[in-house]
């Protein structure tokens, strides 16, 4: 059911607190403030942003590693809150990370590495526990698995490691894959080993996927929906065809104008960037965390308050007041912060 | 690739580490030459030695250095041949310059920035007093982008792109002849990379510096280079203008990283490429790159040298 | 593991090491079987007639394979293997005669001469002449007295008889008059003749020449054989610098890995308790305990890992505050891994190439430590250990008098334990920190 919603996050909010010799609170981090979306069963949806976005922080409340300050996470209906829905929770969504070879304990070979979930999780019959070993690292072609048992990470090749990483987030059969920046370490020629893996198991078991980069040029390979984010907000959401052809926030027209393709003509054009540094989370801008750095800069209102999701095509969405379709000045729609 | 006798070049250069296992022969006979206001980038995986490279240009060699020989001619003259202490008072840093792997987060951590980058000039006696050497600072942060300010602070006060700047200015300062930069953009974001290679690409036009940029983001060198060289197992297997190499790379392996690379605007399929690079422990004989390759055949088991096509030129015997 | 090994046999230190180790472990294999405790608490404390035939601070024997040095062994007449005759004399007495003979072969005099009677009776006990016969001819009566049990006539300290023979009786029943210095070599003759009263009576006599040399690392000034002493130092050495070192070890890691995971208050009480534990000396609380509450082994074994438990946690806290935000770390927290489990089952196994050189090179500093409790008079007083042979041989003055030996050989074997450890321990270092081999 390519309709149905796995995922539904709304107004989420985390915090981080500062605090100043250990107990004086100095204010807080405000790395994801303020993001609603939904997804589908089946979809690979990617986060895009730079450091310091807050993308990290999504993805690692979403996998219940942090605790949301405000907001739901709503999985399979269910609402994920205390201690033991989050055990269930975890149970039901692998974590790829970016570091392939920090994500995998040295001193475990590779069957104690994927025995662990599987132990903890209750799967107690050894027997039972080989054959799903086997099954998964057949699944994410590291065979003869006999061969890959006893090995140790540092005797796997980079794009080795990612797959046993791979294999130990699919060890649980689970229905979301968070992946943050799963390749952005690894060479330019084993990208596209891992992401056709991902891409693969997700048609295979109907996975859902989020894919957490900084990459937009593997978004189109591996996506149907794009979430920009900036300053700890999604700021811009669509489907890939759509945000790579009409980006719409002035941001992400930035970003995608400062890509490059192996072109050689780049080398005598200069690309606009816009000046400036990502905001700070612990004291951002105003309104619109963007706006001192915007070509689109509308006084009285960009730095005022902060604009609500307005969607000026179906299925895409854009938080920036340049779509407020009842003009500028206008009483703003019930805004979502 | 150089239309004179080229202002830089390099001639078989080699480096090889002594390490339990053997010799690494991580750069091996790597030759190239660079007109005077060019920018040549090498690209290549991790593994194919092109960070050695760097370091055996700037001759900052490791103590188990195993073999180094080949020239390295600037305007004509082969620095190779000076005495040590020679190369480290007229050439390096003077001459030429480095900007390693990594150089924003190798910044002393307790020294501020503007003092950090007056330190080739102090060392080399290049500025009259700390106050004249200030001033060449000054002069060169703002060339970089870096805001006057900024001169007092320490590394940690300043972003990721900040940072890169500095050691870029610290390069800059002494104003050399050619900088080699090891990844300068891998570890930054899109829009700051995109900052970095405006930058560059304004000192290149105005001072005419020369660069060589090494880098695995072979999209990120088409913002600079003039001419494009790709490594693999210690040696280069291509050279040849930047035009002439993105539009149509010869060697199999150029290639196979072309299509690997996935591009925002253009539709394509992209292919990656089974196997992993040999070890540069006891490479293997004849094509390093034969057992990867889709076009092999039995010529490959002898090692190619570097044929001429047009006015490139490609380690491959499939250009016979 | 294997890899270890054959990175290790490259070091000729490792593979002396270990050697040296795998010594001290055979010997206190061998000690524990040999001589079990009990048996040797027994002879520690000497007592009633335990070592009263062995010698005085005698040398070990193996001195007599140095040039030069001739020490005359002990020698031993037993009356069970010598000529007897038995003679009634009327009146229901018995006259034993009973000849002990022997040959003194050496050029030194012996340090002490003694009589060991056993003597069976009911009311009345016999009465005991001595005669001594050198080998020039002479006869010089010793005494007379009456026989006990088990009495001793320790003819040496018989102040009479040195009176009588003008000199000490061991040196002038020894020696021609016309050349006092040196012993006369040949065959000598202590004659006892016994007068028995009762018809069951019994008498038995065994005449003991001590010598200068006994055992494999001679005696102390109780007479006791300083072999037991040093073989069970071994074991106990060993026990003590094992136990004290895994238990500290154990206890310092799992209290870092604790403090640095839960942080917030337990680090902060770990921490505190740290600090004050770096501060407090261990070694005057030991003496207090020792001197003021028990001096018992275990007692002191327990309070010294007590001592040093905490007082390791800060450099494990600094390794594992890296480990703690490894990505493998967020992996296992994110497939349910509970907090025990990651400290144990994740952060634990992290910090084995540190820990393990550092525990090798830990256990000889508490078998130092031992010694030293020994010798400032703390140590358990009924186990036999090294330190307690040099406490021993600090307050009879042994190095005063010239028994350079009695001190030597405890301390000898003292450093070949930290040395066998030592050598092991850096070699591991080397072998776990890459890094350090360029040094």
């Amino acid at each position: 059911m390519p309709d149905e919603v796995l995922l539904t996050v709304r107004r989420l909010r985390t915090w981080f607190e500062l605090r100043r010799w250990g107990f004086v609170r100095v204010g807080f981090v405000r790395a994801v403030d303020g993001v609603d979306f939904e997804l589908h069963r089946g979809e690979a949806v990617a986060v895009v942003g730079e450091s310091g976005s807050g993308k990290s922080t999504l993805a690692k409340t979403i996998l219940g590693l942090h605790r949301p300050r405000q907001g739901e996470i709503i999985f399979e209906g269910r609402e994920v809150g205390g201690e033991k829905d989050l055990r269930r929770y975890r149970s039901r969504v692998g974590y790829v990370q970016q570091d392939p070879y920090g994500a995998l304990p040295p001193f475990m070979n590779v069957q104690r590495i994927l025995e662990e979930p599987l132990a903890i999780n209750g799967e107690a019959n050894p027997g039972a526990r080989m054959q799903r070993i086997r099954e998964v690292l057949d699944e994410v072609r590291l065979s003869p698995v006999e061969d890959f048992l006893p090995r140790f990470p540092h005797m796997l090749s980079g794009g080795q490691q990612q797959r046993l990483v791979v294999a130990r987030a699919m060890i649980l059969r689970p229905q979301l894959i968070v992946a943050d920046e799963p390749v952005s370490m690894l060479d330019a020629s084993v990208r596209i080993e891992i992401l056709q893996l991902l891409r693969g198991l997700q048609a295979r078991y109907n996975l859902s996927i989020i894919y957490i980069t900084h990459d937009l040029s593997t978004v189109r390979y591996f996506c149907e929906r794009v979430f920009v984010m900036y300053g700890g907000m999604i700021i811009e959401q669509a489907s890939t065809d759509d945000l790579l052809r009409n980006p719409q926030h002035p941001y992400t027209q930035a970003l995608l104008a400062a890509i490059p393709d192996p072109d050689p003509e780049n080398a005598s054009r200069v690309r606009v960037v816009p000046p400036g540094e990502p905001p700070s989370l612990l004291s951002p801008p105003s309104g619109c965390r963007f706006h001192p750095r915007c070509p689109a800069f509308m006084k009285g209102i960009c730095e005022v308050q902060i604009p609500p999701d307005f969607e000026p095509a179906p299925g895409h969405r854009v938080a920036c007041w340049l779509y407020d379709e009842r003009g500028q000045g206008g009483p703003p729609a019930p805004s979502r912060a | 690739m150089s239309a004179g006798n080229g202002f830089f070049s390099v001639e078989d250069l080699r480096l090889h580490f002594r390490t339990a296992r053997g010799p690494v022969q991580a750069v091996d006979g790597v030759s190239f030459t660079l007109d005077r206001g060019r920018a040549l980038v090498v690209v290549g995986e991790s593994g194919c030695g092109k960070s050695s490279l760097a370091r055996a240009i700037l001759r900052l060699l490791p103590r188990n250095v195993h073999a180094y020989s080949g020239s390295v001619r600037l305007n004509g003259m082969d620095v190779m041949r000076l005495p040590e202490e020679q190369f480290r008072r007229e050439i390096r840093w003077t001459r030429l310059a480095l900007v390693p792997q990594g150089a924003m987060n190798s910044l002393n951590p307790v020294i501020r920035v503007g003092d950090q980058a007056a330190e080739p000039l102090l060392i080399h006696g290049r500025a009259g007093s700390p106050a004249a050497a200030r001033q060449s600072v000054q002069e060169v942060f703002h060339e970089v982008g870096v805001p006057r300010d900024f001169l007092d602070r320490y590394p940690f006060e300043l972003s990721g792109g900040m940072r890169q700047r500095v050691a870029l200015a610290t390069a800059l300062v002494t104003k050399p002849d050619l900088i080699v930069l090891d990844e300068p953009t891998s570890a930054l974001d899109v829009l700051t990379q995109a900052g970095i290679m405006n930058l560059l690409k304004t000192i290149k036009r105005e001072t005419r510096t020369n660069f060589v940029l090494i880098t695995h983001d072979i999209a990120a060198a088409s913002e600079i280079a003039d001419d494009a060289a790709v490594m693999y197992a210690g040696q280069l297997v291509e050279t040849s203008r930047a035009e002439q190499f993105y539009r149509e790379p010869l060697h199999p392996y150029s290639r196979a990283l072309m299509a690997s690379v996935p591009t925002l605007r253009a539709e394509k399929t992209l292919e990656f490429i089974p196997g992993r690079p040999p070890s540069l422990i006891n490479p293997p004989p004849g094509c390093r790159f034969a057992d990867r390759c889709p076009y092999r055949f039995d010529k490959c088991s002898e090692e190619p040298p570097m044929l001429k096509v047009d006015n490139r030129l490609v380690k491959c015997w499939l250009y016979r | 593991m294997s890899r270890v090994w054959s990175e290790l046999r490259r070091y000729p230190t490792a593979v002396a090491g270990l050697a040296i180790i795998g010594l001290l472990v055979a010997i206190s294999i061998y000690t524990v079987i040999a001589i079990p405790y009990g048996e040797a608490i027994r002879l520690w404390r000497g007592g009633e007639g335990v070592w009263s035939e062995n010698p005085r601070n005698a040398r070990p024997i193996w001195f007599n394979l140095l040039p030069g040095v001739e020490l005359p062994r002990t020698i031993t007449v037993s009356s069970q293997r010598a000529p007897r005759r038995v003679e009634a004399v009327g009146g229901g007495v018995k006259q034993v005669t009973m000849s002990l003979a022997f040959d003194f072969p050496y050029r030194t005099f012996p340090t002490e001469l003694a009589v060991f009677f056993d003597a069976a009776y009911a009311e009345r006990a016999p009465h005991v002449v001595l005669t001594w016969q050198p080998p020039d001819g002479s006869e010089i009566r010793l005494g007379e007295f009456t026989a006990e049990p088990h009495g001793i006539y320790r003819i040496s300290s018989d102040q009479r008889l040195r009176q009588t023979l003008g000199g000490a009786p061991e040196i002038v029943l020894f020696s021609a008059p016309a050349a006092p210095q040196h012993p006369l070599r040949g065959r000598y003759t202590l004659t006892i003749t016994g007068f028995l009263f009762e018809e069951s009576a019994h008498l038995d006599a065994r005449l003991v020449v001590y010598g200068r040399a006994h055992g494999l690392a001679g005696t102390d000034d109780q007479r006791r054989d300083l072999m037991i002493a040093l073989l069970w130092g071994t074991p106990v050495a060993m026990a003590f610098g094992l136990l004290a070192a895994v238990g500290s070890t154990v206890s310092t890691l799992v209290i870092a890995a604790i403090g640095v995971w839960y942080g917030g208050w337990v680090d902060g009480l770990i921490q505190r308790i740290t600090e004050v534990n770096l501060i407090v000396p261990a070694v005057p609380i030991l003496i207090m305990i020792g001197t003021l509450y028990s001096r018992s082994l275990w007692i002191i074994l327990s309070v010294v890992i007590l001592l040093s438990v905490f007082a390791g946690t800060k450099t494990y806290r600094a390794l594992f505050l890296q480990v703690k935000e490894s990505p493998y770390i967020e992996a296992a927290r994110s497939y349910g891994a509970g907090n025990l489990r990651i400290v144990l089952a994740y952060m634990l196994p992290r910090a084995v190439p540190v820990l393990l050189p550092q525990f090798v090179t830990l256990i000889p500093s508490f078998v130092f430590l031992e010694a030293t409790l020994d010798i400032v008079g703390l140590g358990d007083p009924l186990l036999p250990t090294w330190g307690k042979v040099l406490d021993d041989a600090y307050r009879a003055g042994a190095l005063f008098g010239g028994y350079y030996y009695w001190v030597l050989q405890p301390a000898a074997l003292l450093m070949l334990s930290g040395l066998g450890f030592a050598m092991l321990g850096f070699a591991l270092d080397r072998v776990f920190n890459p890094r350090l081999r360029e040094l």
